[in-house]
């Protein structure tokens, strides 16, 4: 029965995407249906993984459909920060369809179930994940807000005449933001790939590992290149190149880490 | 009790007379508890607008209260005032001030000042029920206006365009640096909007540089001479050119070779000038936003395109609060009559019980209660559906083709 809680939460963050989507066209109410599509969706997620946790015998998000759904919930938990604001709704645009479809995968492939998981004893794997969803989820964001960042960019140069009524964050202030959410991220990616080496002899050495470390390396010199060689449009496109390569590492080889 | 608005402003007095009965906030605090004596009174005074809200039973003492006090300020008699003077009553009131919140009735339509002006006003005010719920209705139609439509971000003019393009890409302009290339009229005029907005000019450079001095001690910064102006590309956030100048003053080589030391700080430049003064391949460089004049003018004719669906909008949502009040104002009608079904209800529940007190006799202290609060219950739950409807017939009535709100 608590399973069924996935259903008002894809309805909820199906239901900001398109109203997002409208927002654009119709500022006002629409914009304030997505953001409450949003709180509410993210709530009731919040229930099912608190119901989820409660009832496994063993860690939830282990698995790769399980992993998903937490990496849902804190990608739409950090979007929730700024989200709310009214000049971030269109950062909405980009983070609610893939929150959606992300969340539909894992309920597909049973991530959303309630008796499933990996041993809760393992804390090594509980930080492990945890802190590697949270970084994974920062950078899922910061794609956001440099795709947003580099459209405006794009208006900016192009002499866009209608930029100033969509009522943006300023490019300024969206560098800012981007920069401090991967600063963020990576100082989780680095706390959640410590327990993860430190279990490398149990487990060995996979794609997916040597991926993520690869993914680190991507957001550090994305760091380096905008605060020490001030290469801003730059590090955005960075940024939001890496945006796809932590979903292709979450929708592909988490399946190769976990199985 | 009559809402009531007893007011003058830029769209029926000239500065002379609006000047003469402007108040600070201590004054208008003062006017306000003055003229509450027995009432609710809120005094709202900035540069374009003196007006007084009166809730008050005694409409017409009120009135010439309010008058002879806005005629004292200005040192005149009452009559002399009077071309200048407005008067609102009840909804029109209302929604009076819901425009003045929105802005729709500012002189700079959609200016965000007058929101905190009506904020100061409220919490300077002498309120009660009546404007206490007008005043949070008129803030929150204001934010709402300010939230669901582009308003205030419709520049009217190249040198507003400028300034709103500047907030586009910095934000917040606080401790921006300004740098002005030609001391004219006009690049001044852009660097007085930006300034106040939070800028700060750093340079002004000039052919002349005893004429960009003057400039620079009217509004800050240092004065240069225009040879030296690839230099403040390093360190301005906003170059604003306008010189008579033939050629161009600044290159992109002179900007490209600026860069590296802004690390990736915007540069936005606006250039003011026909003939152009700078390289429009500027425009070319990361991070450079280069604006000429005619670029400047598509952003105020877009804007002004869209400003009247904008303002459209600002409308609908100051006349559908406004409706929101005046139901409020209707349920509030009725309370009266609400009170006294309660009480006379209440007093039959109490008569009914009095006359039971010998067959309740036996009952504990217990029992009693339970049956205090049954009563209660009873009586409440019976009167719940009567209320609703005649709350509801007061908002009907008030909705009739006769009393409907004009925008």
């Amino acid at each position: 029965m608590a399973e069924q809680l996935v259903w008002p939460v894809l309805f909820a963050y199906g239901e900001a995407a398109v109203a997002y989507a409208g927002n654009v066209r119709n500022p006002g109410t629409l914009g304030r249906l997505a953001t409450w599509g949003v709180r509410i969706g993210w709530l009731a997620q919040t229930a099912l993984l608190v119901v989820q946790a409660s009832r496994a015998e063993a860690f939830p998000w282990g698995t790769w459909a399980g992993s998903l759904n937490l990496f849902v919930w804190l990608v739409v938990g950090a979007y929730l920060i700024w989200g709310c604001s009214p000049r971030f709704r269109l950062l909405g645009l980009t983070v609610m369809p893939l929150a959606a479809v992300l969340l539909a995968v894992s309920y597909a492939s049973g991530g959303t179930r309630t008796d499933e998981g990996t041993s809760w004893s393992d804390v090594l794997l509980l930080v492990h994940v945890t802190f590697v969803l949270a970084a994974f989820a920062g950078f899922t964001v910061a794609g956001g807000l440099a795709a947003l960042e580099l459209w405006q960019e794009r208006a900016l140069k192009r002499h866009r005449t209608g930029l100033l009524r969509l009522r943006l964050p300023s490019l300024v202030a969206l560098d800012r933001l981007t920069v401090v959410t991967i600063a963020v991220s990576l100082a989780a990616l680095t706390a959640g790939l410590i327990p993860g080496f430190l279990r490398v002899r149990e487990h060995g050495l996979d794609v997916l590992m040597g991926a993520t470390v690869a993914v680190w390396a991507l957001y550090a010199s994305i760091l380096y290149l905008r605060l020490q060689s001030g290469r801003r449009a730059l590090s955005a496109s960075l940024a939001l190149s890496g945006l796809g390569v932590v979903i292709v590492l979450q929708l592909g080889l988490l399946a190769t880490h976990v199985a | 009790m009559n809402l009531l608005l007893v007011g003058t402003s830029h769209r029926l007095a000239p500065v002379e007379v609006r000047e003469r009965v402007a108040l600070d906030a201590e004054g208008a605090a003062a006017l306000s508890a003055r003229l509450a004596n027995g009432r609710e009174a809120v005094c709202l005074s900035t540069c374009n607008r003196t007006e007084i809200y009166l809730a008050a039973d005694d409409g017409y003492a009120a009135d010439r209260e309010a008058t002879e006090a806005l005629a004292s300020l200005g040192g005149v008699a009452p009559f002399e005032l009077e071309p200048y003077l407005y008067r609102l009553e009840q909804e029109a009131a209302a929604v009076h001030l819901f425009r003045v919140a929105a802005g729709l009735d500012s002189l700079v339509p959609g200016e965000g000042e007058i929101l905190g002006q009506v904020r100061t006003a409220y919490e300077h005010g002498s309120v009660g029920p009546m404007l206490d719920r007008l005043f949070r209705d008129a803030l929150h139609t204001g934010k709402k206006v300010r939230t669901d439509t582009a308003i205030a971000e419709s520049p009217g003019t190249t040198s507003s365009a400028a300034a709103a393009l500047a907030a586009q890409v910095f934000g917040d302009l606080d401790g921006s640096q300004i740098a002005i290339v030609g001391a004219g009229k006009i690049g001044a005029l852009a660097a007085r909007r930006l300034i106040k907005r939070g800028a700060k000019l750093s340079f002004v450079a000039n052919r002349t540089t005893s004429r960009g001095q003057l400039l620079a001690d009217e509004l800050g910064g240092e004065a240069i001479p225009l040879e030296r102006v690839a230099e403040v590309a390093e360190t301005a956030d906003i170059l604003v050119s306008s010189t008579g100048s033939p050629d161009v003053v600044l290159t992109k080589s002179d900007v490209a070779g600026a860069l590296p030391a802004r690390k990736g700080r915007p540069l936005l430049l606006i250039d003011l000038a026909v003939p152009r003064d700078l390289d429009p391949t500027i425009n070319e460089l990361p991070d450079c936003y280069l604006y000429d004049i005619d670029d400047l003018e598509a952003v105020v004719e877009e804007t002004l395109h869209g400003r009247e669906a904008e303002f459209a909008k600002a409308e609908a949502i100051a006349v559908a609060e406004a409706d929101r009040f005046r139901d409020w104002l209707a349920t509030r009608e009725v309370v009266p009559v609400i009170a006294s079904i309660r009480e006379r209800a209440e007093a039959i529940r109490r008569g009914e019980l009095a006359k039971a007190s010998g067959r309740l006799a036996g009952l504990s202290e217990r029992e009693r209660d339970a049956v205090e609060s049954l009563t209660s219950q009873i009586v409440n739950k019976l009167l719940h559906e009567p209320i609703v409807r005649l709350k509801e017939a007061a908002v009907e009535e008030r909705h009739g083709p006769e009393n409907r709100l004009e925008g």
